[in-house]
């Protein structure tokens, strides 16, 4: 079985987002990570690898340091490492990235594509999807379990208020969640050979099945009017008290807006 | 693609059991506005089995029209058949503008649809405006009028952008459910109903459904609630959360909760408040125990008045709390619950 998982470097914003004094966004000070839903779907792809040896190789498109990721994905197990980096691929919106990464698909074979769910710097949940409509399969999203049966996988997909068992045919691509599992660790001997191991780079010329009108900035139908940081409503009144006069206090501010 | 072509605003009208959800009604109120700006009319996209009776319903909360796609193949929610419908419809009739909601099947759908029809799609926008773009007229550019400009948090809500889709159409949007006001019920409306169905052909595209789990909570919505009382990892253990159930029921609110929460299996995942949870907007939301990450913040900032109860004086929670108080919840919540009781039980 082959097994593809799509990973995005992204900045990290768990360990606490970092500000400016002017309070813009100190990009600078965070770490660049492994997107948290792909790592997920990266760890199930290990575990399917695990199982039922499959091979398993992670695709990225980005700047030439997210080769970053690819290192850390083979450290963590994985087989091979694909970069896809192209200056004229810059600015692209979901459907422009949604195209290359589809277009550099097209040039491996799989029976299984993973993605995250989302990304935590753009999030917003469409690559994924995309890619499957671009290659014409099946596409599972959401996914909290993965199992695979015979020619099919049957995934646990998650909805507000329930989840549907699916089964498809391979191929197909599925979207992680985070929750799905705990991602493994490096392990030492992983890094040593990382470091070393030959990563594929594709550019613009190596994706052959791939229309001009369709990447960058220049392919994005959507277009950026305008960005700014978000103006937070401030810090109201915080006072420490001892628990009599805490109750006192929210008593009073509740009893003053009328809610009680 | 000639975008003259393209007229009217289009809702997806998600509906799980037959039952239209709440984001339907909040996507027509806010279809209906920006109808108004563009001087054209709005129509809902009903998808399912058996489906037709809730066309009137659509219409009691804006719709003047409702194209129904009805066919046993769309009984529960799937992504071929429902893209297919969906696509089918923007082939046939195409809207100007077409808005789905940011639901876990609207997060499926929107993307699917519009890579299918080739159109551009802003992912949960929470704001939506009829306008110019670019916003102010540039040289040696031309400028469009009457463009729908989306604008929605990125970054885990610390960037708020505003996007157009400027050269292909429909302009598709994925909206925030809890974000967009639904208009008041209008008693005996009707709406043009048109029944439209491109034909269900299964293919390799389709999968099996092999089993529906529904999660089984007694609570209402936490999305309806008036008064949340929300938990974090600060709550402690899943016993500890008797205190915030008696609090929340003293007071008449419901119990919600932070992503820490769900992840550590003490409160079924419909309870999430936050970015990958539910957006709420309560009159009143305590804030307990819950430190105040980024990603519950952009779920509950919007809430009328924030109380927040944590031990940790330097939780960001406190950054967005209306009244903050540092202290011990395990000490303050049952007094609190009590004083609430009398002061409900001396008002009667």
């Amino acid at each position: 079985m082959k097994i593809v998982v799509c990973v995005k470097q992204v900045p990290d914003t768990k360990g606490g987002v970092q500000f400016n004094p002017d309070g813009t966004l100190n990009r600078g000070a965070m770490l660049a990570i492994m997107n948290p839903d792909d790592k997920a779907g990266l760890e199930a792809a290990l575990r399917l690898k695990d199982e039922y040896g499959a091979e398993v190789t992670v695709l990225t498109m980005g700047l030439p340091k997210a080769t970053d990721v690819l290192r850390e994905a083979l450290a963590m197990g994985a087989d091979k490492g694909i970069l896809v980096t192209d200056r004229v691929l810059g600015g692209a919106d979901t459907w422009a990235t949604s195209s290359t990464i589809a277009a550099a698909l097209k040039k491996l074979d799989y029976d299984l594509i993973i993605t995250g769910r989302q990304a935590i710097d753009g999030d917003t949940a469409q690559v994924g999807p995309q890619i499957s409509e671009h290659l014409d399969i099946p596409v599972i999203s959401y996914a909290q379990d993965i199992k695979i049966d015979g020619d099919s996988v049957v995934v646990e997909r998650q909805f507000e208020d329930r989840y549907h068992v699916l089964k498809a045919k391979m191929p197909c691509l599925i979207t992680a969640l985070s929750e799905l599992n705990e991602p493994r660790y490096m392990t030492p001997g992983g890094i040593f050979d990382a470091v070393d191991a030959e990563i594929t780079t594709w550019g613009r010329a190596d994706l052959t099945e791939l229309d001009d009108a369709n990447i960058g900035l220049a392919g994005s139908p959507t277009k950026i009017a305008k960005a700014s940081d978000k103006v937070r409503k401030g810090a109201g009144e915080v006072v420490t008290l001892d628990p009599e006069e805490s109750v006192a206090y929210i008593m009073g501010k509740l009893t003053e807006k009328h809610i009680i | 693609m000639n975008l003259e072509e393209y007229k009217g605003v289009y809702v997806y009208a998600q509906q799980v059991d037959g039952t239209l959800s709440g984001i339907a009604f909040e996507l027509l109120g806010k279809a209906k506005d920006l109808a108004s700006d563009l001087k054209t009319d709005v129509t809902a996209v009903l998808i399912g089995s058996d489906v037709k009776g809730l066309a009137d319903e659509l219409a009691a909360y804006g719709a003047d029209k409702v194209i129904v796609v009805d066919d046993p193949e769309l009984k529960d929610y799937r992504t071929e058949p429902y893209t297919h419908a969906l696509a089918s419809v923007i082939n046939e009739y195409k809207p100007e503008i077409m808005l789905v909601g940011a639901t876990a099947i609207g997060r499926d759908l929107g993307p699917r649809v519009s890579a299918r029809v080739a159109t551009g799609l802003t992912a949960d926008c929470t704001q939506l405006e009829i306008g110019d773009f670019p916003l102010n007229p540039m040289p040696g550019k031309e400028q469009k009028h009457n463009q729908l400009l989306m604008t929605r948090p990125a970054f885990g809500g610390n960037t708020i952008a505003t996007i157009a889709c400027p050269d292909n159409r429909p302009q598709m949007a994925t909206v925030r459910p809890g974000v967009m006001q639904k208009i008041d019920k209008i008693d005996g409306a009707k709406a043009e109903v048109i029944e439209y169905n491109p034909g269900f052909t299964p293919d390799n595209k389709y999968v099996e459904i092999i089993d529906i789990v529904k999660s089984v909570s007694e609570t209402v919505d936490i999305m309806d609630a008036k008064i949340l009382v929300s938990g974090g990892r600060g709550v402690g253990s899943p016993e500890n959360f008797k205190l915030l159930e008696d609090l929340a029921e003293a007071i008449g609110g419901e119990v919600s909760c932070s992503r820490a929460v769900v992840d550590n299996g003490w409160k079924p995942k419909d309870l999430q408040v936050g970015q990958t949870g539910k957006t709420v907007r309560p009159q009143v939301y305590f804030a307990i125990g819950i430190s105040g990450a980024i990603q519950h913040v952009a779920g509950m900032e919007e809430s009328d008045l924030i109380i927040a109860i944590n031990k940790d004086e330097t939780a960001p929670i406190f950054e967005v709390a209306d009244y903050g108080i540092v202290g011990d919840l395990n000490k303050i919540l049952p007094q609190l619950t009590e004083q609430i009781k009398a002061a409900v039980a001396a008002k009667k």
